[in-house]
């Protein structure tokens, strides 16, 4: 088994991946305890913002790592997130802090309803990510 | 084993994947590019689903009346209906206006749930039928929605007093006069059909001092009602009315004049102030230092405090900086007449305004209250400066306006604070600058606050303007008042609520916390229908407002609104309500030039147009003539669009000042229905002509009721002297070759030459025309609650432009006429 820096970044990735998908958790819950007022959307909006820019960077981390391990195929299905986590930042509401959440605007159904299936995509993204991972970790250890 | 593990993975996407797919299929909702503001669901089975409902419901035959008339509630009149639908050809009929201002579409009910119902004047639906499906609803391409003016004032309101009220187990609804009685014991809800028992106490009616008519009690015959609030539903003791005025000193406020004119008004209606012997006042003043003013009892003149260091606000003394009103009374006038010659010689031209907001929001956090904010110019100094973002090239411009939204979250930031503390912060802007608005009317937003602007204040050079404020002034420190309030908007089961238009916090999908709330403010809800409503013939909704009084009482006022259900596209089309449309479509509108851009906004608007009427035209109408075909109820709606794509607020290509666009979009969110139709399509009449048929006799005082006149120069004369009343300005003018008759004996002017370039009062002379013509001024100022200028416009005066830019259908340099705009109409409806 040859133990490369590409097995290295799968293995990383493996592990980052598993906080994505806690992340992504994380936000299905809280705008879940939004919807049915469980939760004050001020508050809410509080724990989320810090959680945004650690998620994009951590996802940018591991497209960086893919392209110094010439991982082409993997780094282009991370493209598309990649556009997308840039595209939502830049149009985010006005704030002074990092994040993307607007308590006065969060709870807009629509808005609210957005938020929601943007969580479960991204779980389901992150899932399946995890799982082309580890194939392709066992891959890269396999194939010498 | 490579093999058999990428087998495994790959079967295992596909699965997930499918399974994804199939999930957003059934639960994606998908915008339609052409309705901007519709959703449609993609459902499985073209039937509606529908819930099970009790059988009793529909068979109890010996019940009381009341229930019967539920059952009954589509008896209809077919004459109204019919009239409804009548097909209007848009292009051919010049004369759409109704003689008298239009009155709220009256729903399709039975008698006595009629006279039960609301009062449309504080609780109107868009669409006085509503559709039984969502699917029903989109075929009709008219948005569904409530607009709401809760706290009216009102003549007339029945206060409950009892120990235990009546509310529903599961909705907690308020019961009202559209639920129905089962048995004696026993009541039905009509929001969301739990039966719930009537308790003892309920049984015993002390109006009629009779037992065992449940029905016949207060709050079962009236759909507004006020409950007095038990402990239950305190957070906190009631708190006491607090006021909070903070003042900007700079040597603008002070050369504009705005401050002796508030000394002056203050202190004469210091009494009349709502509150009790509980009431606290305080002032804060700045410029590029805060100011705070001791002024407890025990001392003989106000202690003026300076705080200047602004980047860290601390509050320097404990106490006595909020004070009693009634113990420190005699200070609190001796400030007052003292403030202004203690700032006249003030050379400071900057503004700390955040800082003091942050000041403000110190002292008042431990009790809540009412902030009201006094600004002349941008504010320039500590946290939330601005920057002036206003290119003054660019207010003509046709492409996009910019800098509609706030620069900073500082001021959106501290309004939530303040609202979670219970303090409303109110804002009159009074510069005659560039102020960002966009950013500072964050504070009242969503403090649940008001925003009154006033362009060019100045005691020398607009003392019309100076007049209006100390007007209003009047009335907002006088007006009722409530504090540390929540209103809770509850619709019959499979109707929600998913946007809110107006000044306040949207705590959660339904509850709305209102720091203060005040008579004068409106909201509007927009509604969406996720149940078919095929088993009920009635639709319900309640607005319940939880609030402090001025008098430490916690009340609760709770209207119902009833509305018959239909299954046929041409019962939407018969019910609807054109005024309630514009007004909801005007804040969709706002929302979506703020949150995308302005033209996006206005094609939106159009669109709505484009698409209802194609939609009439495509399934109800069968008339396959030329020319644009609109149901009777609708015969207005083009027009109103188009008096709302030329207003202040969403114009393009008219030179507008940035402020003043932003302060006329705040107006539209958060003013009542009937303010907001004036200022959209005001009303224009002929005084000259006025007679006395159809005058109203009140008070010893003939009114007279003109005719309405539609706003165009054709309906101008140069022999006529009109009047258009425009909401919060009244334009009164005189053609050149008017009978000198009539201007003698309504100006006191001898020709028409000789009527002063500026006059904005009519002079009380004892001539049978000036009576009428003041009567009618009164008349119509009493129907609104802020004070309305009034302009006498010559042929060649200056507020000319004013007067003519509200002339709606006739052609401006970069907008339609309203025949053009048919025309345009009937053009994307052929696409």
């Amino acid at each position: 088994m040859a133990f490369t820096f590409a097995a290295f970044c799968y293995m990383l990735a493996l592990l980052l991946t598993a906080a994505l998908i806690f992340f992504a958790i994380w936000h299905i819950i809280a705008f879940d305890e939004l919807k049915t007022d469980y939760k004050n959307p001020i508050d809410q909006c509080n724990t989320l913002n810090p959680l945004v820019l650690p998620e994009y960077l951590i996802h940018v981390f591991f497209c960086v790592m893919f392209l110094c391990a010439a991982e082409w195929l993997t780094l282009g299905l991370n493209m598309p997130l990649l556009a997308y986590h840039v595209w939502r930042y830049t149009s985010r509401p006005v704030m002074s802090g990092p994040g993307l959440y607007d308590p006065t605007t969060i709870m807009n159904a629509d808005v609210l309803a957005y938020c929601q299936k943007e969580g479960w995509c991204k779980l389901a993204f992150y899932l399946l990510s995890f799982f082309y991972y580890l194939y392709g970790m066992i891959y890269v250890l396999v194939s010498s | 084993f490579h093999f058999y593990l990428s087998n495994f993975l790959f079967s295992y996407l596909y699965f997930s994947l499918s399974m994804t797919i199939e999930y957003f299929l059934h639960h994606w909702p998908i915008h339609l590019s052409s309705v901007p503001f519709y959703h449609v669901h993609l459902c499985s089975t073209p039937e509606p689903c529908g819930h099970d409902l009790p059988i009793s419901f529909y068979c109890v035959t010996n019940c009381l009346p009341f229930l019967s008339a539920a059952l009954g509630g589509l008896s209809g009149v077919p004459e109204l209906e019919v009239e409804a639908l009548r097909p209007v050809n848009l292009l051919q009929e010049r004369n759409l206006l109704p003689h008298r201002p239009l009155d709220a579409p009256e729903p399709n009910l039975s008698a006595d749930l009629k006279k039960a119902n609301c009062s449309p004047d504080t609780f109107r639906c868009t669409l006085t039928n509503i559709p039984q499906t969502q699917a029903l609803l989109n075929k009709a391409r008219l948005p569904l929605g409530l607009l709401l003016h809760p706290f009216r004032d009102l003549a007339q309101l029945p206060v409950i007093t009892s120990n235990t009220i009546v509310r529903c187990r599961s909705c907690r609804t308020y019961i009202n006069p559209f639920v129905s009685f089962l048995d004696q014991r026993r009541w039905k809800c009509n929001l969301c059909y739990r039966v719930n028992d009537v308790p003892d106490e309920f049984m015993y009616n002390p109006v009629t001092r009779s037992y065992g008519e449940p029905h016949k009690r207060p709050e079962v015959q009236n759909s507004t009602v006020e409950f007095i609030a038990s402990s239950d539903y305190m957070l906190r003791p009631p708190q006491p009315a607090v006021y909070l005025f903070v003042l900007d000193v700079s040597h603008n406020a002070v050369e504009g004049g705005y401050l002796n004119v508030f000394c002056h008004t203050l202190l004469e209606n210091l009494d009349k102030m709502p509150g009790d012997t509980r009431t606290r006042v305080g002032f804060i003043t700045f410029n590029s230092t805060i100011h705070f003013y001791n002024l407890h009892e025990s001392l003989s003149q106000p202690q003026m405090l300076v705080v200047s260091d602004i980047d860290d606000i601390f509050i320097p003394t404990h106490d006595s900086l909020l004070v009693n009103l009634k113990e420190s009374r005699a200070l609190v006038r001796v400030l007052l007449t003292s403030l202004h010659s203690m700032f006249s010689q003030t050379r400071e031209t900057h503004s700390a305004l955040g800082p003091a907001l942050q000041a403000a929001y110190k002292l008042m956090s431990s009790t809540g209250g009412r902030v009201s904010v006094f600004q002349t110019q941008l504010p320039t100094l500590g946290a939330g400066l601005l920057q002036s973002r206003e290119d003054p090239n660019q207010r003509s411009s046709t492409k996009g306006v910019q800098h509609l939204g706030p620069a900073t979250d500082f001021y959106k930031k501290l309004a939530l604070d303040c609202s979670g503390q219970q303090i409303g912060v109110d804002l009159f802007l009074l510069s005659s600058q560039y102020s960002d608005l966009a950013s500072i009317a964050c504070m009242s937003k969503y403090s649940a606050g008001s925003i009154f602007y006033y362009p060019s204040l100045h005691h020398v050079h607009n003392p019309a303007q100076l007049d209006k404020f100390q007007k209003d002034l009047e009335r907002y420190l006088t007006r009722k008042i409530g504090f540390e309030a929540v209103m809770r908007i509850r619709c019959t089961k499979g109707l929600s609520i998913h946007t809110f238009h107006g000044n306040f916090f949207v705590r959660s999908t339904d509850l709305l916390s209102l720091a203060n709330i005040n008579p004068d403010s409106g909201f509007a809800v927009q509604m969406s229908i996720e149940e078919s409503l095929a088993d009920t013939s009635l639709a319900c909704f309640q607005s319940a407002l939880l609030y402090t009084s001025s008098k430490g009482k916690r009340r609760i006022r709770v209207h119902t609104l009833c509305l018959p259900v239909v299954s046929q596209l041409s019962d939407v089309y018969a019910g609807a309500d054109v005024q309630a449309i514009t007004c909801l479509l005007a804040n969709m509108a706002i929302d979506r030039s703020i949150s995308s851009s302005l033209s996006d906004a206005r094609d939106a608007l159009v669109n709505a147009v484009v698409d209802s009427l194609s939609a009439y035209k495509n399934t109800v109408s069968n008339i396959q003539q030329s020319g644009l075909i609109a149901p009777a109820a609708l015969c207005l709606f083009p027009l109103y669009v188009l008096a709302l794509l030329k207003q202040k607020a969403l114009r393009t290509g008219t030179s507008t000042k940035l402020d003043e666009r932003v302060f006329a979009m705040c107006e539209f969110k958060s003013q009542p229905l009937q303010q907001i139709m004036r200022m959209v399509h005001p009303d224009l009449y002929r005084l000259d002509t006025m007679s006395d048929q159809g005058a109203l006799h009140l008070n010893d005082c003939i009114v007279p009721q003109p005719h309405l006149l539609h706003l165009t120069a054709e309906k101008l004369t140069r022999e006529g002297a009109f009047l258009m009343d425009c909401g919060n300005v009244f334009y009164l003018w005189i053609g050149k070759c008017c009978n000198d008759m009539f201007i003698r004996d309504v100006l006191g002017c001898p020709n028409h030459a000789s009527i002063p370039p500026i006059m904005t009062q009519i002079p009380e002379l004892e001539t049978p025309l000036s009576e009428r013509l003041r009567a009618l001024l009164a008349w119509l100022q009493d129907s609104r609650t802020f004070s309305s200028t009034l302009h006498v416009v010559k042929d060649d005066a200056t507020a000319k432009t004013s007067f003519f830019q509200h002339l709606v259908e006739d052609r401006s340099e970069s907008a339609f006429s309203y025949y053009e705009f048919l025309l345009h109409i009937q053009q994307q409806m052929s696409k």
